[in-house]
């Protein structure tokens, strides 16, 4: 995502590009197609520099290893292969339950804490808010109607949508106990 | 003489001249629309029982050809609101006016009348007879607002057509899933060929596949020039509208367009892949 910091982009395709590996090894532009052609079009796609840092972060910490492929006409390319620590980080991964319900809410933060940065207006904030989620909303149907994709890529649309409904109940939620 | 008599028999069909923004494009406005319930059941200020305020002071525009979305917690006043507008409740204060015309003083009779012309109507949990046909479903409306059988039989072939309904003509509506039963009803809805289309929760009872459908119908007859209202707690329909406004114990919150925007940047802030 492009907003995100390189160390949390990096932090998020971490695990994602050792399942990848673990099919057979890749460089890291191979893998950065892999990620978009199984997810599609509404997933943030991390760029190409996130992809080879997080790779190296890989590599560091014993995870993956490399070595340079000499190709004729064009530069050497640096091609990735799971290690056995790899292989059971992933396992791991795969074994445990995903984070839940997301106590760290930016907004919420924001809205709770704004009156200490002198904001008074929490309706005008919880408005903006909501247009914000709507436009996202409506970002999502246009993408959902326009998905030739596989079932993956709708899936992942729709889990975006559901997620949004929930944060705009629970904005409305905030409206009514805390103004 | 003549020419006073016919200026003032028109003057009661046009708009009077201290209707608000006359002129403009204004096919549906309310001005500080009201309505209370009283606890015994009775209506307006006159019964015994504690009031409640459902809608406050509501100021409401709809354009022509403009599809806006209501939403709301429930308990906002969200749908009173939609049926003080479509004229299945009387209002306790406040004006309605629908193309230039005040609305809300007309009698039952004359409402009714200018209402089969003017305004369709979906409900969640469809509304359909149940003992006639689709077929008689969806051309009674169109009966009603005085189309001739032939005329009436015409649109709803077209409409069924036009709604993935053709084999079902002949059908009970109870032998229908929740999805077809709804786009019969909006058949229904469309076969006066409404001016203004009222949707109240048309999604709230239909599957994520049904809802989708659905909301492509409405987003296909907003292209052609449908004015729509719709009443809505779901977000992925009110996402299609033009303009979003937001109920908040009975009254505006928030009334804001609907900017598009770029889909996948946007997405990134709720779809991630955690690692």
């Amino acid at each position: 995502m492009a907003t995100d910091s390189p160390r949390e982009g990096c932090g998020i395709v971490r695990l994602p590009l050792l399942a990848l590996l673990a099919k057979e090894p890749a460089h890291g532009y191979e893998l950065k197609m892999l990620l978009e052609q199984t997810f599609g079009q509404a997933y943030p796609s991390p760029n190409i520099g996130q992809i080879y840092v997080t790779l190296q972060r890989l590599e560091r910490d014993g995870l993956v290893r490399s070595q340079d492929v000499v190709q004729a006409t064009r530069p050497n390319k640096r091609v990735y292969e799971l290690t056995p620590a790899g292989r059971d980080a992933l396992a791991a991964w795969v074994e445990a339950p995903s984070e839940g319900p997301r106590v760290r809410d930016d907004f919420f933060m924001k809205l709770v804490l704004s009156p200490l940065a002198g904001a008074t207006d929490r309706l005008g904030l919880i408005n903006r808010q909501r247009r914000h989620y709507l436009s996202v909303m409506r970002g999502l149907s246009g993408l959902a109607e326009s998905a030739e994709g596989s079932s993956v890529s709708r899936l992942l649309i729709e889990g975006a949508m559901l997620h949004l409904q929930a944060d705009l109940d629970w904005l409305e939620r905030c409206q009514q106990d805390l103004l | 003489m003549i020419g006073q008599a016919v200026r003032r028999a028109a003057g009661r069909r046009i708009a009077p001249a201290s209707g608000p923004d006359r002129g403009d494009s204004a096919l549906l406005q309310t001005r500080g629309l009201t309505k209370v319930f009283r606890s015994d059941g009775t209506r307006g200020g006159g019964g015994r029982g504690a009031a409640v305020s459902a809608v406050r002071g509501v100021d409401l525009r709809v354009t022509l050809g403009e599809f806006v979305a209501v939403m709301g917690p429930s308990g906002s006043g969200k749908s009173t609101l939609l049926h003080l507008i479509g004229g299945l409740e009387p209002v306790t204060s406040g004006e309605i006016w629908l193309q230039g015309q005040r609305v809300d003083r007309l009698s039952q009779a004359a409402w009714a009348k200018l209402r089969r012309r003017h305004v369709g109507f979906v409900f969640q949990f469809f509304n359909l007879v149940s003992n006639m046909t689709v077929a008689d479903n969806v051309e009674l409306s169109a009966l009603l607002s005085g189309a001739t059988r032939r005329q009436a039989a015409q649109r709803r072939e077209q409409l069924l057509a036009e709604l993935g309904l053709t084999g079902k003509a002949n059908a009970a509506p109870a032998r229908l899933s929740g999805g077809e039963q709804q786009r019969v009803a909006l058949a229904r809805a469309l076969a006066n060929q409404p001016t203004l289309l009222l949707a109240d929760e048309p999604t709230g009872n239909l599957d994520s596949s049904n809802t989708a459908d659905v909301l492509r119908l409405l987003g296909r007859l907003n292209g052609r020039g449908q004015s729509i209202l719709l009443v809505t707690h779901d977000a992925r329909a009110a996402s299609l509208a033009d303009r979003v406004i937001h109920l908040f114990d009975g009254m505006v919150a928030d009334d804001a367009p609907l900017l598009p925007q770029q889909p996948p940047k946007a997405a990134g802030s709720v779809v991630r892949l955690r690692g």
